[in-house]
């Protein structure tokens, strides 16, 4: 049986008394999207972060495609590649100039035809030699996008990747994501606030909130398992009730959740 | 370590060179600048004090080769300013690259700014006030080796602290130089300042560089052991600095400080 592309096994941070995340076990298998949804504030980028290697937990386990990423960090890292809002690509490069160098840090085999490859699926090859920094939002979260891929990752982590561009371009990354992943070789990590995306793209969905995974499911079954019309109306509800209650809710005491420890 | 990964970081740094005039003249402007200032400064000393003690070495080669453990500092740090510049930490940490590969190309960045200099200020110079390095004989290449690790331990030093201490403290490393200046005696003998300066004069490989300089040029034989000492200090600081930034990385990975570096905090 082959490896997850991701498997996190009792993932802990704290940040003095603050449990950023508090025991969090997931996996990504290869050929699935996985959404991380909560609030602002439950522990998402702080997950991403360690998944990223960025970030030590401060207990718990990570393992990339079946390589331990405390152990054996830039192996698990070269099969490791991400997007995100906060991390835009150093804008004093061109596009292809930033293309090259993460592609040598990646190590990427043929490295000028992967480029091209890139520019033409994400509609780059007329800014071939344009600063990334004069680039539009939408045209640098596509930057970012095709940096992501130029590894081939065998896990992708998407940090809220269609939070600046438009519908139409959006549709068309998530279609271009999704395409990715149904060849099989790449699982994904994927953070959004929109509930819709996350609905439409995600084969399972985990709601995060206080540091804890109080959520987990297929996102087109979900609202309807627990009483809710939609995925965002079921978002709001668990939202709401863990950030300013702490009690279980309606989805806890259907059995779904996990009871909160006392704090 | 790997090389390609190496060369990304040099080829980064090619990239900006080659796109941007304001960063390729610094290279030389503050080096042609002191090599003016210092130049002029040596003939005038020569004319007034109707001395046969040639200053062109022992002044103007100094100010050379001070310049030159700037530079080499100075290509190492301003490299690493670049990714804190463009807020590009996270992209390269959450990458395959190692510390050492990413140091590596640092140094290596560093190297190749200090010998553009080194033969720009050795032309200048040589043309302009005749300053010939056949006067330091044997000696310049382990003068030039010393500090050259200096300059290199110094640079992975400010690179730590700037990660350590945030953004803003880029500020506290340009200075580094100027103030180890006074201590290296690079225009007067050690036996000039005071005890207590003096005690940190001998930490300081450069001071070893710098009193030997001298000693050559007034006709004595290289002092050898001195210069074994410099080095071996300055072997040792290039030692320590990098377990320093290798510390700071480990410290960083812990606490999430690359993860939110942008925000200019020590804490």
């Amino acid at each position: 049986m082959p490896a997850p592309a991701l498997l996190a096994d009792r993932l802990c941070k704290s940040f003095g008394a603050l449990k950023a995340v508090d025991d969090v076990s997931f996996q990504v298998a290869a050929g699935e999207i996985v959404g991380l949804v909560g609030p602002n504030g439950a522990g998402k980028t702080t997950t991403i972060n360690m998944v990223l290697g960025v970030l030590a937990p401060s207990s718990g386990r990570i393992e990339i495609d079946g390589l331990d990423l405390a152990r054996d960090r830039s192996r698990a890292l070269a099969v490791t590649n991400f997007a995100a809002v906060y991390a835009p690509l150093p804008g004093n490069l061109t596009v292809e100039q930033n293309l090259r160098i993460f592609g040598m840090i990646y190590a990427v085999a043929n490295l000028r035809t992967r480029i091209g490859e890139l520019l033409e699926r994400f509609d780059l090859v007329r800014y071939r030699k344009t600063r990334a920094g004069v680039l539009s939002s939408g045209e640098q979260t596509r930057l970012a996008l095709a940096k992501a891929l130029i590894n081939r990752p065998r896990l992708l982590l998407l940090d809220e990747p269609t939070a600046s561009i438009d519908p139409s371009t959006a549709r068309d990354i998530r279609a271009g994501i999704s395409g990715i992943v149904d060849r099989g070789d790449c699982g994904v990590l994927w953070t959004s606030h929109n509930m819709y995306e996350v609905e439409a793209v995600c084969d399972r969905v985990l709601f995060l909130s206080r540091g804890r995974i109080l959520l987990e499911g297929d996102p087109k079954a979900l609202p309807r398992q627990h009483g809710a019309a939609t995925l965002d109306d079921l978002f709001v509800e668990v939202a709401h009730e863990a950030l300013h209650d702490g009690t279980p809710g309606r989805a806890e005491a259907a059995g779904a959740l996990p009871a909160r420890p006392a704090t | 370590m790997n090389p390609t990964r190496i060369g990304a970081v040099v080829l980064r740094q090619y990239y900006l060179y080659r796109s941007s005039p304001q960063r390729v003249l610094p290279l030389f402007v503050w080096v042609v600048l002191d090599i003016l200032l210092w130049g002029f400064i040596t003939r005038f000393l020569a004319q007034v004090s109707h001395s046969t003690f040639n200053f062109v070495p022992a002044l103007l080669g100094a100010v050379l080769l001070w310049d030159f453990l700037t530079r080499v500092m100075q290509g190492i740090t301003t490299a690493f300013f670049e990714d804190v510049w463009s807020r590009n930490f996270l992209n390269v940490f959450a990458a395959p690259i190692r510390v050492s590969e990413y140091l590596a190309g640092l140094v290596a960045i560093g190297v190749t700014n200090s010998l553009v200099a080194l033969v720009a200020m050795f032309a200048l110079a040589w043309a302009v006030f005749g300053l010939s390095f056949v006067a330091y004989g044997a000696a310049l290449a382990p003068f030039l080796a010393v500090l050259f690790l200096t300059g290199i331990a110094l640079g992975v030093l400010g690179a730590g602290m700037v990660l350590r201490l945030g953004p803003a403290s880029e500020w506290l490393i340009w200075p580094i130089p100027t103030l180890l200046s006074p201590f290296a005696g690079v225009f007067y003998p050690l036996s000039v300042l005071p005890a207590w300066m003096r005690v940190i004069s001998r930490a300081l490989p450069p001071a070893y560089v710098f009193d030997g300089m001298r000693a050559v040029v007034a006709g004595h034989p290289p002092p050898w052991g001195a210069l074994a000492i410099g080095a071996a200090l300055a072997l040792v600081y290039l030692a320590l600095a990098g377990a320093f930034f290798a510390a700071v990385y480990r410290y960083a990975i812990r606490t999430g400080l690359i993860a939110r570096y942008s925000a200019e905090t020590v804490t």
